[in-house]
């Protein structure tokens, strides 16, 4: 598949919020007593000011971005109308959550766990819309949506502690800990969904795509010279080398650099993991092998 | 309940590619408005197509075939480009099954395009909105036209005749006797998609000629011991 940078931001972005809203929960938690209502109100803002981001980058994907509210019509079926819902019930949660902090209203806590559900709520949307294509038999695992809840909370944990070091430094210590331990985590879930990819054998095959029961079978011409939406969007169009370059960007990037710069530098490891994100997010969509591309092989 | 369909003949296409350009021509003068064209007169000329036309050889040299592989919106039964969509505008007519795109509705996600494995939608990159076969839809049902005009327009454009179009649903339709007595099958099957469109295979015509039809035991040339005739045409078994 051709990585569509509107969804690589999208979804790098809303998953550092919505880590950080999970990690914000659980800091209020076990340690709210010594922490004012401003880390919460700060770490609100901050998680709604990357869901914001994401919220906008997502429209540039769009064709007709003046018709997204249609988006949320079909939730019945559609994995991409439910998140259309999730986004925007996560962001009033975590608006709710900061108001309440702010004002001292109370109840924080019952507000956050309903952010939170929503948040994993989100995360499982999020995944499942590319979880639920059948035929892209790289993304239809229970290990895509993992990854994304995993590499998520990685990231938003990693935020959490830049934001800690700053705001609330009794908690930078331990939140960079539990960084650590997510992105070791992600390291784990991650190579496991490279593995399964990289030993996965396609299904459908040139012999079922045109119905010949035949070993051989060449494609001559695909019925266009100049190229169409099936050459564009379906491959990435890099070179091997260029997608191993992103590859080990991804590794370095989003997992060995913030491994060894969270306890030290949680601000530049937040920063490195999150490109390293991209080059993750950017990866996992070229590694999808869409069949329609057994159609498209030969120019003519 | 009707579903409408195409039985596509590939032992009669011949891929001279006049149904994409027929389909072309109908749905770019349709009062959906026109199919985008980029750079028609220039280099890497392209633009939205519903149906093409692949060549594919089949075998090793000097055992090969050509085979022409026309390709549109196969209207599965069950299609997966219509519960992904977020908006409801790709949808299945009930009354008809044809699959269809409410081009006021989408919102250009392309999500559907992901789902499909056949990758026969095409987004057109003018209008914003996915586009797609109609089975000609805003021609099937005029009456305005001859009754023996009202099918889509790659079947009416088809020289030798390849594309066949009817109710795959009902049993005594000239698409559903060709699909069973012609070894009409689907693509990619373990998709799950159930396509309403069908392929007729590829046969090879053979007429058997046995010796005892052209060396009768009755002949009277036998009968008299006479020497057979050295002119008459070999059997198939002295051919093989």
């Amino acid at each position: 598949m051709r990585p569509a940078f509107s969804v690589l931001f999208l979804t790098t972005l809303i998953g550092a919020g919505q880590g950080l809203f999970i990690t914000l929960f659980f800091c209020e938690l076990l340690a709210g007593a010594t922490l004012g209502s401003g880390f919460f109100v700060g770490g609100a803002v901050l998680v709604l000011v990357f869901s914001s981001l994401g919220g906008i980058s997502s429209v540039f994907h769009l064709g007709h971005p003046e018709r997204a509210w249609r988006a949320m019509t079909m939730w019945r079926t559609s994995w991409l109308a439910r998140e259309g819902i999730a986004l925007p019930a996560f962001m009033a949660a975590v608006f709710a959550y900061g108001l309440a902090h702010w004002l001292n209203l109370g109840h924080t806590l019952a507000i956050g766990t309903v952010g939170v559900v929503l948040a994993i709520v989100l995360f499982v949307c999020t995944g499942m819309i590319y979880g639920a294509i059948k035929v892209l038999k790289e993304w239809a695992h229970p290990l895509t949506i993992v990854n994304f809840i995993v590499l998520g909370c990685a990231s938003g944990t990693t935020l959490a502690a830049a934001y800690a070091s700053f705001t609330g430094p009794v908690l930078a210590g331990s939140l960079a800990q539990a960084a650590l331990s997510l992105t070791v985590l992600g390291v784990l879930t991650r190579a496991a969904s490279l593995w399964r990819n990289a030993t996965l054998r396609p299904v459908s095959t040139l012999q079922t795509a045109i119905g010949i029961r035949h070993p051989r079978i060449v494609q001559k011409s695909q019925g266009a010279m100049g190229g169409s939406y099936n050459t564009r969007e379906f491959f990435h169009g890099k070179s091997p080398a260029f997608v191993r370059g992103v590859l080990l960007t991804m590794l370095l990037g989003a997992f060995v650099l913030p491994l060894l710069l969270v306890l030290s530098l949680p601000l530049l490891a937040f920063i490195v993991q999150y490109l390293g994100l991209l080059a993750e997010r950017w990866y996992f969509f070229a590694e999808a092998q869409h069949p329609q591309n057994l159609y498209y092989q030969t120019v003519g | 309940m009707t579903q409408l369909a195409l039985v596509i003949d590939l032992n009669v296409c011949v891929g001279c590619h006049a149904c994409v350009t027929n389909c072309k021509q109908w749905n770019t003068s349709g009062a959906a408005g026109a199919l985008v064209d980029c750079n028609p007169y220039e280099a890497e000329p392209n633009g939205t197509f519903f149906n093409r036309v692949q060549t594919f050889e089949v075998g090793s040299f000097p055992n090969t075939e050509t085979v022409h592989f026309p390709k549109s919106c196969l209207h599965c039964e069950d299609p997966a480009c219509v519960p992904v969509c977020p908006t409801g505008a790709s949808y299945k007519r009930k009354e008809d099954g044809i699959v269809l795109v409410d081009y006021d509705k989408c919102i250009g996600c392309k999500y559907c395009s992901w789902a499909c494995p056949y990758g026969v939608r095409e987004f057109d990159e003018q209008r914003k909105v996915m586009t797609k076969c109609t089975l000609c839809v805003d021609r099937i049902y005029d009456e305005s036209l001859p009754e023996e005009r009202r099918k889509p327009s790659c079947v009416l454009a088809c020289p030798p005749g390849a594309r066949l179009f009817g109710d795959v649903h009902d049993p005594d339709s000239e698409v559903s006797v060709a699909i069973r007595e012609r070894g009409g099958y689907q693509l990619m099957p373990e998709a799950g998609t159930n396509p309403a469109n069908h392929y007729l295979p590829r046969r090879k015509t053979v007429i058997p000629v046995r010796a005892e039809e052209l060396y009768r035991s009755d002949n009277p040339h036998k009968i008299d011991g006479a020497p057979f005739d050295k002119n008459l045409p070999p059997t198939t078994e002295e051919l093989n």
